[in-house]
């Protein structure tokens, strides 16, 4: 029997993009376009096994070792800190990480700054960095609504378009990093499936450079 | 040794036969206190892997630790002998910070330490017993081998401020290439210079395939001496059969405030992450105003349990019910017949919740009914 590569892809329009780069490498696996809901999907073949994780567990389940590779945002490497390889930039779902505000916001330096945010962990290095006192507020969704509310001076979000912010009233003061998608390896399976590994890379990463 | 296979789990099977190994090599077990002066730990923060303590005041008012680490410890107990190596190694529980749930955990190591003037032979017999101890705990392993000392260079030839460097030692461990490019890109650094660092860390594999290409990267004396200690050791390990084992790979990093020389990490297959990790560390026993040099390596013990074996579907072979009214002696009797057999056997008034056993027998006066079969 040939040993399984375990590939973590994120539900969603990112993942079937993803999916599309991996077929074109050679590792399709025809009964993930099948419309069912399933998550896990074999091509016992070619010895590849996809499944569906919620975009933010990517990480997870690649350093634990639950899946060899995967593809993952920068925000969610950046905020979790995972030990693993970053393989490739794959320069898709690009956005950026950036700090947020109401247009007529004024940044009162002799305050604490209020930081509404999903990403607690960027915004707190990208504050200290700054030598800034900041507080962080922790929320899951609507982020947008904080400073709004009064809850925040500020957010720390991803900004795609801008158009959520511009229909709230809110504008970009900094960009702190800027966001894509990332081939990432669990280090011990770099080792024990290296050649599967290389070659998915190498094919990425020659999609990758022709399509910039 | 006489051990029967079903009782120990992995880890325990593994602490036997690592001993084992290296009392057959000369090295002699170091049995220390799990206690230890706080201030050996403040003055060395950088070599422990997690930064958090468990302290309390000892009854003389001393601020003490629980170890978080042996190779401390044992360097502060060694002396400096010209022409001596001094050859360790331990078995030990050290209490550290666990990522998952930020709490302190108690894990198990074992590892060596050569203390003293290190030369090639110590050098290669360390990575030896480090490959000889991955192999007696699975047969699939790896150990990854890079050499600080060409690393260090390419980032000494960056010239980057200590901040940049930091940004870069990141990536390194990561394989990240492409982030490289954006950090020396924003920090001016010529691209040129960069482009060893980037082309170091995308090489893998066994020695022989590494080594050339090595060759034609490295600029400086300060490397090509190192990539001379790396061909003759691994030459000689390939020539002892591990050659099929051994990786190298320049995205293996320690800290650079203590190690050196050779360093590496071993795996073996079905645990995600590396579960021994070593190298040479003069630089610490330098901070610590000693000459000698050191080398050595610990196993994560802990993550061993994560490793296949196969789960017993039994609790116990047979269980033995009897009442009130069964004579003593016969009870007796029919457990000691039963584990004789080379059963286990558990001897009960009634079935206790949640067990599996193969066998279910009722003890009727001196007659043993079988009342349930499973096997």
């Amino acid at each position: 029997m040939k040993t399984m590569l375990n590939v973590a892809l994120p539900k969603g329009r990112l993942g079937e993009k993803v999916y599309t780069m991996f077929e074109k490498a050679g590792f399709e696996c025809p009964s993930i376009r099948e419309n069912n809901r399933k998550l896990i999907f074999e091509n016992p073949e070619i010895g590849v096994r996809y499944f569906w994780v919620k975009p933010s567990d990517v990480a997870i389940y690649v350093e634990r070792g639950a899946a060899d590779i995967g593809v993952a945002g920068k925000d969610i490497l950046l905020e979790y800190g995972p030990d693993i390889y970053e393989l490739l930039d794959l320069n898709i779902g690009k956005c950026k990480m950036a700090v947020a505000a109401k247009s007529d916001f004024y940044d009162d330096h002799q305050k604490t700054l209020r930081v509404a945010t999903k990403f607690a962990n960027i915004a707190k290095s990208y504050y200290t960095a700054l030598g800034r006192d900041i507080d962080i507020i922790h929320l899951n969704g609507s982020i947008e609504l904080a400073p709004i509310l009064g809850l925040s001076d500020v957010i720390v979000d991803i900004v795609e378009t801008g158009t959520t912010l511009k229909e709230n009233h809110l504008e970009v003061l900094a960009s702190i990093v800027p966001i894509s998608a990332r081939l990432i390896a669990n280090k011990s399976s770099f080792k024990f499936k290296n050649e599967k590994i290389e070659e998915i890379m190498q094919s990425l990463k020659r999609q990758t450079e022709e399509t910039v | 040794m006489n051990f029967e296979n079903h009782v120990l789990k992995n880890e325990e099977k593994a602490i036997f036969r690592l001993r084992g190994l290296y009392q057959k090599y000369g090295y002699s077990q170091y049995k220390m206190s799990k206690f230890e002066e706080y201030d050996l730990y403040v003055r060395n923060k950088d070599f422990l892997v997690s930064d958090s303590v468990i302290t309390f005041t000892d009854t003389n008012g001393k601020l003490m630790a629980l170890k978080p680490d042996v190779t401390l410890s044992i360097i502060k107990n060694s002396k400096d002998t010209a022409g001596c190596v001094q050859k360790l190694y331990y078995n030990e529980n050290v209490y550290r910070v666990s990522k998952g749930t930020h709490t302190f955990k108690e894990i198990m190591q074992v590892g060596l330490e050569c203390i003293g003037d290190i030369d090639n032979y110590h050098i290669y017999e360390t990575i030896f017993l480090a490959l000889e101890s991955l192999k007696s705990i699975s047969e699939k392993y790896i150990l990854d081998i890079s050499h600080m000392g060409i690393i260090t260079d390419a980032l000494d030839m960056l010239d980057a401020s200590d901040e940049v460097r930091a940004a870069l030692l990141k990536c390194i461990g990561e394989k990240n290439v492409h982030e490289i490019t954006q950090i020396c890109h924003a920090a001016g650094i010529d691209e040129q210079k960069a482009d060893v660092l980037k082309q170091l860390i995308l090489l893998y594999g066994q020695p022989q395939q590494v080594i050339p290409k090595l060759r034609k990267i490295i600029q400086s004396e300060k490397m090509t001496a190192a990539v001379n200690q790396l061909e003759l050791l691994t030459d000689l390990l390939s020539k002892n059969g591990y050659g099929q084992n051994i990786r190298i790979d320049f995205s293996l990093i320690n800290d650079m405030h203590y190690y050196n020389g050779v360093v590496f990490k071993g795996f073996v297959e079905g645990i995600p992450t590396g579960i021994l990790s070593g190298g040479q560390y003069d630089k610490l026993l330098e901070k610590l105003g000693r000459k000698s040099g050191a080398i050595g390596f610990a196993v994560y013990l802990d993550l061993l349990e994560r490793l296949h074996s196969d789960t017993p579907k039994y609790d116990v072979d047979a269980v033995v019910l009897y009442d009130t009214n069964t004579d003593l002696e016969a009870i007796s009797m029919a457990v000691r017949q039963l584990a004789d057999a080379g059963k286990s056997v558990m001897a009960q008034t009634s079935v206790p919740d949640k067990i599996r056993y193969r066998q279910l027998l009722k003890l009727q006066g001196k007659e043993m009914e079988i009342l349930e079969n499973n096997a």
